[in-house]
């Protein structure tokens, strides 16, 4: 056994060794168990040494690798910038485009619906001098151009032709300080004039301070210079203070709030209706038309409509009797028998006969009669036939005397 | 059997000039073996083929006198190596304890200090490693992992042009006893 150990003592070293080693993966095999203490010094000798590694590397090569990496975010860097001002030059250019676009369907639907024969045109180039606001258009006499002519868009007017040349015409804008048309406003119907003031904003002139003109109000031509048709907006106003004379109203214009790149040329121009007040300032609000239910009045109460003073009283009953006796006022000769005035009730008193188709005033002083009379009479057939188009706001059975219309004045307007 | 044929098989020069690396090199070698093997790779991982504990091992087995040292030298290298992995303790053990016997034996027949001979001993033992401890894989652990034959010829190669390298520096770092 010795001779054995000492002549192959490595080999006996080794598989020993190894048959050790079999027996530890065995017995983790087998166990399923771990051999924590080795692991645990292996891990506890080796992390060290590699945090250290770790924090030297960060701070120098990971310094440098940042430095290149820096390197590469500042070309990045400008790589992006440079892709990101085309990306924005391309955005700007499409919004651009589809601005154009939209304005030019606008046009053309403007130009479709409007009564006014219109024609098409391109801005394409601004005129000389430091305060004239002209623009030259690409539509010229051969199209049927002339001097004169009034320039607008769907928003408002623009200008008014000042030279038409052949193939393209030169356009005073209504900011030019010798520009002038005539205005109006919409709610209060405030008649001035409209001049350029050499910037963005106009000026409402020849308007009396005692008028009333509200901030935000729109001022629409009024036709009144024979240039620009009845009826195209004009712009709303921004200030109207009281001046020496005349109210200083500053309107801006609408017509070129989006830029002015396509414009319409009025050939003929139609009238129009300024709009109600619906598309005015949304600035305050106005309660719709009272109903049915809302219009009936308490009786007793003043009708709307009917006779309000003695006076107006005493004339329908001095025409009542004079239709009684057939009589005509004004007609008879001078000497001619009048009427016979002499029994005609008392004003408070009873009515004469067939006075129940007359205005009454008060219903107490009729006790015998309904106070919901059964006929309405009729309307005045010139007030009838003009406000066909307007029907009676209230037409309750409590009101009969009271089928008029109101004033379109005093209409209530509906904010929409 | 010619002059230098017969001083390839007889002398042992690393054994003749009796240079002996330092205990702490000894021990921190290793280390920065082990420390490279799970550390490098994690930055340049092209560099995972290579196996420095095995070439550690085979070179100190080269060195050194006896097979003794250098299968405890190589068990102890295993033996880290495995507590840093997930394997049970010992399967690189055991691959490092024969490798470095192996080495130890061949190195009394050889000029290790031969760069053929060294070529051809780190290629040779770096395929028996990885062969040995597949076939311990599977018979211990009844792992059916495969065996890249070709891949591990390369790596082989690879790794005995590197064991070149790196013999040469630790044969700087020796000092005369």
């Amino acid at each position: 056994m010795d001779f054995f150990l000492s002549r192959y003592r490595h080999l006996t070293v080794l598989l020993i060794v190894i048959a050790a080693q079999l027996v530890l993966i065995a017995y983790q095999v087998k166990t399923n168990n771990d051999i924590p203490l080795i692991r645990v010094w292996a891990v506890t000798a080796v992390t060290p040494v590699e945090q250290s590694l770790e924090f030297v590397r960060r701070y120098t090569w990971g310094f440098v690798e940042d430095y290149f990496v820096l390197l590469g975010v500042r070309n990045a860097n400008e790589k992006l910038e440079r892709e990101n001002g085309q990306l924005k030059i391309e955005n700007n250019y499409l919004k651009a485009e589809l601005s154009t676009a939209d304005r030019g369907r606008a046009l053309s639907v403007f130009q479709a619906r409007s009564p006014s024969k219109t024609l098409a045109a391109r801005v394409i180039g601004n005129g000389t001098g430091a305060n004239s606001r002209v623009v030259f258009v690409d539509r010229g006499s051969t199209t049927g151009v002339e001097s004169g002519m009034a320039v607008v868009t769907p928003d408002g007017i623009v200008g008014k032709v000042v030279d038409a040349y052949p193939t393209s015409s030169l356009v005073m804008l209504i900011t030019d300080p010798t520009f002038a048309a005539g205005v109006v406003s919409q709610k209060n119907r405030v008649h001035g004039t409209l001049k350029g003031l050499g910037h963005a904003e106009c000026l409402v002139d020849y308007v009396q301070n005692e008028e009333h003109v509200d901030i935000g109000e729109w001022f629409f031509t009024s036709g009144d210079d024979r240039i620009f048709p009845k009826g195209f907006p004009v712009g709303q106003v921004t200030a109207a203070p009281n001046g020496k004379t005349f109210k200083e109203i500053y309107v801006s214009p609408s017509g070129m709030q989006g830029g002015l790149e396509a414009v319409l040329i009025v050939l003929r121009g139609v009238h129009q209706e300024i709009p109600g007040a619906e598309i005015a300032s949304p600035a305050y609000s106005i309660l719709p038309a009272p109903t049915e239910a809302t219009a009936q009045t308490p009786q007793g109460a003043p009708q709307p409509g009917a006779l309000a003073t003695d006076a107006d009283r005493l004339r329908a009953i001095y025409k009542e009797v004079g239709a009684e006796q057939n009589h005509t006022y004004g007609e008879g000769p001078p000497g001619s028998k009048p009427p016979d005035f002499t029994k005609i009730p008392s004003l408070h008193g009873v009515l004469p006969p067939n006075a129940a188709q007359a205005p009454r005033v008060n219903a107490k002083a009729q006790p015998s009669q309904p106070a919901q009379a059964p006929a309405p009479p009729k309307p005045a057939p010139a007030l009838s036939s003009a406000k066909t188009d307007n029907p009676p706001a209230s037409v309750g059975a409590a009101a009969p005397a009271g089928p008029n219309p109101p004033p379109a004045a005093n209409r209530p307007l509906v904010n929409q | 059997m010619t002059e230098y044929t017969e001083r390839l098989l007889t002398e042992t020069p690393r054994k003749g000039t009796a240079d002996r690396l330092r205990v702490v090199w000894l021990v921190v070698i290793p280390l920065l073996a082990i420390l490279s093997q799970v550390y490098v790779p994690r930055f340049i991982s092209a560099l995972s083929y290579l196996e420095l504990p095995l070439l550690i091992t085979v070179h100190f087995a080269l060195s050194r006198g006896g097979p003794i040292p250098a299968l405890f030298y190589g068990m102890f290298i295993g033996l880290v190596q495995d507590s840093l992995s997930h394997q049970p303790i010992g399967m690189y053990g055991i691959v490092k304890t024969l490798v470095g016997y192996f080495a130890a034996s061949v190195s009394m027949r050889f000029d290790v200090q031969n760069p053929v001979v060294t070529f051809i001993l780190a290629f040779f033992f770096y395929f028996f490693h990885q062969f040995f401890y597949w076939v311990l894989s599977r018979a211990l652990l009844g792992e059916t992992l495969g065996f890249d034959a070709q891949q591990t010829l390369v790596f082989g190669l690879l790794n005995a042009a590197v064991a070149l390298v790196l013999f040469r520096l630790l044969d700087k770092l020796k000092v005369a006893s």
